[in-house]
């Protein structure tokens, strides 16, 4: 095998994140650009969980607190603290990080629905607790002065550039997921994934696996965070918690295929392509999110494994295109 | 002689179920331990309590001489322990080379992906399932399943290696294969502890035999003695001329 062929399963969704990154300059539509966003966050989002969902076999209902802490933490030190962006964006992940691992030591050794169920539990009690905290503004939130974004050369220069550190962060998050996937590190995950059990007995130090795993799906989320709330120039706990958009990451990661790199990336595009009909239809835009839920059943039900997954089963060959 | 494991008076409770009680024995180095004893009679549990799945309420468990009774499985792997189970666990939705070679890269040899490969490939022409290599483990029959998990636990290259009934479910043929890959397992100097109902593969293949009925050791001694052993037929076979029938036949 030559080189490229190697590494084709990260070539495929390296190619797929430059054609979206590329996508708004090609159309020269204002709007082609706020939908790439929402894609790549997606991308970037939904990458990060599938390494605690997909690799590791832990379902987290409540992943979007690491959005919401890490943006927090970020957007709080931009606005209030007058830090650079770059700083910011590094503190958010590094704050995510360490909640995740603190955590991680407390509820990654419950299994199965346990874990689900506290996840969600954490990310409220994490929503109240920001709703409660005056330092990062309470109910209310904090708004960034609109000043701040003279230094990245005015607004209209600041959002292009959020564009592209978006497709950045989405770049890293598939590179991390990859060399996840295909390191010795990844094997131990998906060892527990498939029985816990079994791979203590083989010598997979599972707690401390576990708690990394959950750790490095924790860090490029707190760093979208930060972003995203820079792009908008302000934070809410209900823009930062919200409940529902843990689900449909999860969605998102089984739609494409759990477990896989492509698979998240898949996930998200075609999610995101979903919402955009359905939120501009009339008779789907209140009923959205039961759209989501019946997706979600129906992929548990007929096609666990996802798009990706199913296609690796059906083509064995393609098992080596498809990472 | 060097001692490989020591299992001093140990005690293992499930509620009021005495599933363990003063269990007491020696294993040297490069012998094979045959561990017999009627369902029921604790000999998986003591497996699971020798490489930390529980945790004894008395005594203690050493393995190379360090106390090792509240270490965990995956600190024991690292020691150089590996066993298989009774009740098969592939991880299904991984190949079975990458099955093997999770027990390469977490074993007590710590070894890279790369050298795991290679080990997996050599281990897996051993147990003769090397034309499966590539199939996801979950799609192999029971007998193969068998052989999966006595791959994975030979790639980690072991000090100690637990055998649970791996001859259970198997044809004779398959039986025999099983039983000359033990005597090659051991020729290699792993040392063995080896669960099995079938009376004539524990007698051939054990240096010495232990016994265990309701969590009790009743006896302990070479198979010539074990088999003649009045305690052991009235245990283990209830009716001693059954006994004197099962064993010409086998
Ligand atoms: N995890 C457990 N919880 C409760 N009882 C158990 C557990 N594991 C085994 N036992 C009980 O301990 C006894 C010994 O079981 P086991 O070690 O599996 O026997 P063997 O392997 O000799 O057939 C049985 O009565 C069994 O029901
Ligand atoms: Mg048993």
């Amino acid at each position: 095998m030559t080189n490229w062929q190697k590494h084709i399963g990260i070539i495929i969704p390296l190619l797929v994140i430059a054609g979206l990154m590329l996508y708004p300059t090609i159309t020269g539509k204002a709007a082609a650009r706020e939908t790439a966003f929402t894609i790549l966050k997606a991308i970037a989002l939904a990458s990060s969980l599938n390494i605690l969902l997909g690799y590791t076999g832990y379902v987290s209902f409540g992943h979007i607190v690491f959005f919401g802490f890490g943006g927090y933490v970020g957007f709080y030190l931009l606005s209030s603290q007058g830090m650079s962006l770059w700083i910011c964006i590094l503190a958010g992940g590094v704050s995510s990080g360490v909640l995740a691992f603190l955590l991680g030591k407390a509820i990654l050794r419950l299994r199965g629905a346990y874990f689900a169920l506290a996840t969600i539990g954490v990310n409220e009690a994490m929503r109240a607790f920001i709703n409660n905290f005056d330092l990062f503004g309470g109910p209310t939130g904090i708004t960034l002065n609109f000043k701040a974004y003279l230094a990245y050369g005015g607004a209209a220069k600041a959002l292009e550039m959020a564009f592209y550190v978006v497709g950045g962060l989405a770049i890293l998050a598939i590179i991390l997921s990859y060399i996840i996937r295909t390191s010795k590190f990844g094997l131990g995950l998906l060892a527990i994934r498939e029985n816990e059990d079994a791979a203590e007995v083989m010598g997979v130090f599972a707690p401390d696996a576990k708690t990394w795993a959950y750790v490095l799906s924790a860090i490029i989320p707190g760093m979208i965070g930060v972003l995203f709330f820079f792009k908008n120039g302000n934070v809410e706990p209900h823009d930062a918690f919200p409940l529902h958009a843990s689900i449909e990451l999860l969605v998102m990661v089984m739609l494409g295929g759990q477990g896989t790199v492509l698979g998240p990336i898949l996930g998200a595009f075609a999610y995101q392509g979903m919402r955009g009909y359905l939120v501009t239809s009339d008779f789907f835009k209140d009923i959205q999110l039961s759209v989501s839920g019946a997706l979600l059943l129906i992929i548990v039900l007929f096609i666990p494994a996802g798009a990706v997954g199913w296609l690796r089963q059906r083509f064995p060959i393609l098992r080596r295109v498809l990472a | 002689m060097t001692l490989l494991l020591q299992v001093q008076g140990v005690t293992k409770r499930f509620g009021g179920l005495q599933a363990l009680t003063q269990v007491t024995f020696d294993l040297p180095k490069g012998q094979i331990l045959g561990l017999i004893g009627p369902n029921g009679a604790g000999k998986t549990t003591l497996f699971n309590t020798i490489n930390g799945v529980y945790h004894p309420e008395e005594g203690r468990i050493l393995f190379q001489g360090k106390d090792v009774t509240n270490k965990m499985p995956y600190h024991l792997a690292k020691m150089g322990m590996a066993r298989t189970h009774q009740i098969v666990r592939p991880l299904n939705e991984l190949s079975v080379r990458e099955n093997v070679m999770v027990g390469a890269c977490f074993g007590h040899e710590n070894q890279s992906l790369g050298n795991a490969g290679k080990i997996a490939d050599e281990v897996l022409e051993f147990v003769g399932i090397s034309s499966r290599t590539d199939q996801l483990a979950g799609s192999l029959n029971v007998a193969q399943k068998k052989r999966l998990e006595m791959a994975r636990a030979l790639a980690s290259h072991p000090h100690l290696l637990l055998l649970d009934e791996v001859l259970a479910g198997l044809n004779p043929s398959e039986i025999d294969g099983m039983i000359q890959m033990v005597l090659d397992i051991r020729a290699q100097g792993i040392t063995i502890i080896m669960i099995e109902h079938l009376m004539k593969a524990v007698m051939n293949v054990s240096d010495r035999i232990f016994v265990l009925d309701y969590g009790e050791q009743i006896a302990e001694g070479s198979p010539n003695e074990i088999a003649n052993h009045p305690k052991v037929i009235e245990a283990y076979l209830g009716d001693p001329k059954l006994a004197e029938q099962l064993m010409e036949d086998d």
